[in-house]
């Protein structure tokens, strides 16, 4: 068993990065995640060696963790949802050239400059794309601060082993509150670098170079189809998802991050009033559980989708489930949350007062 | 290994050769390109300095896209602009590495300004080759932020009028005296003796990064006979009468020498 | 048990870290906790609030709807929060800062006078202690000994020295709960 603490989301994940052997950490303040970069200039470097720098920009931020990460290192960058936008062209270069290395967007309400209270309104951003070109990241949704602290390693094990971007898609909520964590052991930074990794020239072997561009469509299109396998691999492989209470379930409550634990007190709420309600919880929304969706979904009365935005991840559900039953929506929008109440109130106008 | 015929030239009667550090592949420049030298001169010194396997390049969006095709060392390509923050990114897991990035005057002095000025402020211990020829070539003879004012391009068919385009950009002047800049010099390709200092300049440059001294740029002030519509040696006679009058050649801040 | 409070009150009167200590508390009894802030952009002035769960099994939602207990250190708090106690819970309110009681009849008012004892023991930053000492012995959610140890563990040892004086503000607070 790890060590025990009552830690910040932002901080337990800056210290997850530490621990897991992170080489690098480029960021730029931005509430509410600024913890983050604050945590590791305290002593990162001390501890383990780790660069750690506060670049001029989102833009450089992402740049710099392209630079290290095609060197082959081990490298991170944070930040929320409008210095996220700003990183959208880097995530592309970055996807393209399929270097591995983990983001953490800590989203805040928007859109613009919007609010600095948490959100879920860069779901579509995350999941369908958000730079240019075909391409997806593997995005992971923690809904604790736990979770924090474990998609840093699961996200460099899968940035690693697909040669991807990983995303912790995460909300000022879970960035600013405290859990208490179990820590991983603190793991030795890598030694040994991939043989594409520009770590300069091995002496009788051929220069590697890292590029995203491949100027003769022909060519552009087989490095489309190389990516196109490897999500369909990812797909196959990676998804990640929670259940509760489905087995006699009428209803299902689902959502993501801190979504989903509003939508578990909510369920117990409901359970007691007597209806048969269970939860689906992605921790991956890409690739998503659409099987489960689709499963669970024969046998139900209805699935009630509660996001931190207007509807995003609800047509994810709604593609998946294929009108096999009813689905409807309620979210807050701004860094508005969504109340247990309001949920249970939401799924009774919905479900059980109009009949359906 | 010799990488010319010896059926065709003795090597008694060898006088010239490319660099080892340059690859075959034919570089795909236009005829006059400063390009081609410069990419030469930056891999003889790195062959002479015998750092071939430790060097690390950044190559930029622009006509220069390509080079990692033709210097024969690891290389990135940066998205436009952002060369600097790359070669920090760099830099910084590897500081042992020599790291440079390659880069016009679109990518540098337009898009790149913040990063390149920050990696310059930082002090970052790499060197930039910055070159300018006062348009932008790859997207074909658009106005660039150092365009000589009414100079014409595609988007200042009339002259650049700098009441309304703003005023060519002297980006070694606004950088040399930044704390964190050890070096900074403007040199050119248009003539044989200025091709010679040039290469002194960049061994200058990478021997200045071997010592940790600070951010070092070399910019070359270089030319375009195909954008600019004209032959190639009128091009470097352009550089000679229009170009160099106000970007002047010389060192612009050398390290004080302990 | 578990206990869902909120602590509310003028950014500066230290509710997000008396919510903290608490969970520190909730920890060191191998509860489970979960601590939420809720903020304004001023560093200090503005009005700040921490949601506090400490329960027996895993913390389903730091959102809840309704509160075990609320204490409101100034009256747009108590005024905001009134109506989300759970009938039967508890509304701890600071005497100086508070000047309008609450009206509900179905929930126990406690009225701390918090700022004076702080006042005699001259540090007025200890009103949070003597606040959350009344809070702990009017929900018992975690142990005034296992407060002590979480304010050793939580702060950082350049301030151990003042940990005596804030002992004795939870010592006093508690003896406002009869």
């Amino acid at each position: 068993m790890g060590e025990i603490k009552l830690m910040k989301g932002n901080e337990a994940l800056a210290e997850a990065m530490i621990r897991e052997g992170c080489d690098a950490y480029f960021g730029y303040p931005i509430t509410p995640q600024s913890e983050v970069l604050e945590y590791l200039s305290i002593d990162a470097h001390k501890r383990t060696g780790m660069v750690v720098l506060q670049s001029e920009s989102e833009v450089s931020a992402i740049n710099m963790v392209y630079g290290a990460a095609a060197a082959g290192k081990r490298v991170m960058t944070t930040s929320s949802s409008p210095g996220m936008s700003l990183m959208q062209e880097g995530i592309s270069y970055i996807a393209s050239a399929e270097l591995p290395c983990v983001l953490a967007n800590v989203m805040r309400g928007g859109p613009g400059l919007g609010t600095i209270q948490p959100s879920q309104g860069d779901y579509f951003q995350s999941v369908k794309g958000g730079g240019h070109g075909d391409y997806h990241m593997i995005v992971l949704a923690p809904s604790s601060v736990q979770e924090m602290v474990n998609y840093v390693g699961l996200g460099f094990e899968l940035a690693e082993k697909y040669r991807t971007p990983v995303m912790l898609l995460a909300d000022g909520a879970i960035g600013q509150m405290m859990e208490k964590v179990e820590l991983p052991d603190q793991k030795p930074r890598k030694t040994v670098f991939p043989d594409w990794a520009t770590t300069g020239k091995i002496a009788g072997k051929p220069r590697r170079y890292i590029t995203s561009l491949n100027i003769k469509p022909e060519e552009m299109e087989k490095i489309n189809h190389i990516l196109q396998n490897k999500y369909a691999e990812i797909t196959k492989n990676e998804v990640r998802y929670v259940t509760k209470n489905i087995e006699d379930a009428e209803y299902i409550f689902t959502g993501f991050g801190l979504g989903a634990r509003i939508c578990t007190k909510a369920m117990e709420i409901a359970r007691e009033k007597g209806y048969k309600v269970g939860m689906i919880r992605p921790q991956t929304v890409w690739p998503f559980p659409t099987e489960i969706y689709n499963k669970t979904s024969k046998n139900l009365k209805g699935i009630l989708c509660v996001e931190m935005n207007a509807g995003q991840m609800v047509e994810d559900v709604k593609l998946s489930v294929n009108g096999q039953c009813p689905v409807e929506f309620y979210g807050r929008t701004g860094g508005m949350l969504p109340s247990p109440d309001e949920i249970i109130e939401k799924f009774e106008e919905c479900f059980i007062k109009g009949g359906k | 290994m010799s990488n010319f015929n010896s059926d065709i030239i003795s090597p008694e009667n060898l006088v010239y050769k490319k660099p080892s550090t340059l690859t075959d592949t034919p570089l795909h420049y236009c005829p006059g390109c400063g390009h081609g030298t410069v990419h030469k001169l930056l891999m003889e010194v790195i062959e002479e300095m015998g750092i071939q396997n430790d060097t690390i390049g950044v190559a930029p969006v622009g006509c220069s896209v390509f080079a990692y095709h033709y210097m024969d060392v690891d290389m990135q390509e940066a998205a436009h602009g952002r060369a600097c923050a790359v070669a920090t990114g760099i830099k910084r897991c590897f500081p042992e590495r020599y790291v440079f990035t390659y880069q016009g005057d679109g990518d540098l002095a337009a898009i790149g300004t913040a990063e390149t000025i920050h990696a310059a402020n930082r002090g970052e211990n790499i060197l930039t080759i910055f070159i300018n020829n006062g348009i932008y070539g790859m997207t074909s003879g658009q106005m660039a932020p150092t365009t000589l004012e009414g100079m014409v391009t595609t988007t200042s068919p009339h002259g650049r009028n700098v009441k309304e385009q703003g005023y060519p950009l002297k980006i070694s002047d606004l950088i040399a005296p930044l704390p964190g800049v050890a070096y900074v010099t403007r040199q050119s390709v248009h003539k044989p003796a200025n091709v010679r200092k040039l290469k002194k300049a960049i061994k200058q440059g990478l021997e200045y990064q071997k010592k940790g001294l600070g951010y070092c740029m070399i910019e070359v002030v270089s030319n375009c006979p195909s954008n600019l519509k004209i032959s190639a040696l009128e091009a470097n006679k352009f550089v000679e009468n229009e170009m160099l009058p106000f970007y002047p050649l010389g060192d612009i801040k050398v390290p004080e020498v302990k | 048990m578990t206990e869902e409070a909120i602590f509310a009150g003028f950014g500066g009167q230290g509710v997000l870290s008396m919510g903290m200590m608490l969970a520190y508390a909730g920890m060191i009894e191998n509860k489970e906790v979960c601590w939420m802030p809720s903020y304004g952009p001023e560093m200090r002035g503005g009005t700040a609030n921490c949601t506090i769960i400490v329960s027996d099994k895993p913390v389903s939602s730091p959102i809840v709807s309704t509160y075990d207990s609320v204490v409101a250190l100034n009256q747009p708090s108590l005024e905001k929060f009134e109506s989300k106690v759970k009938p039967g819970g508890v509304i701890i309110i600071e005497k100086s800062t508070v000047p309008v009681l609450p009206t509900r009849t179905d929930i126990t008012t406690y009225v701390v006078n918090g700022n004076e004892e702080a006042l005699k023991l001259k540090n007025l930053k200890v009103l949070n202690m003597i606040i959350l000492g009344a809070f702990l012995a009017a929900r018992k959610t975690v142990s005034p000994e296992n407060l002590v140890k979480a304010l050793y563990k939580a702060l950082p040892e350049r301030h151990h020295k003042l940990i005596p004086l804030n002992e004795e503000a939870i010592r006093i607070g508690m003896n406002f709960i009869k």
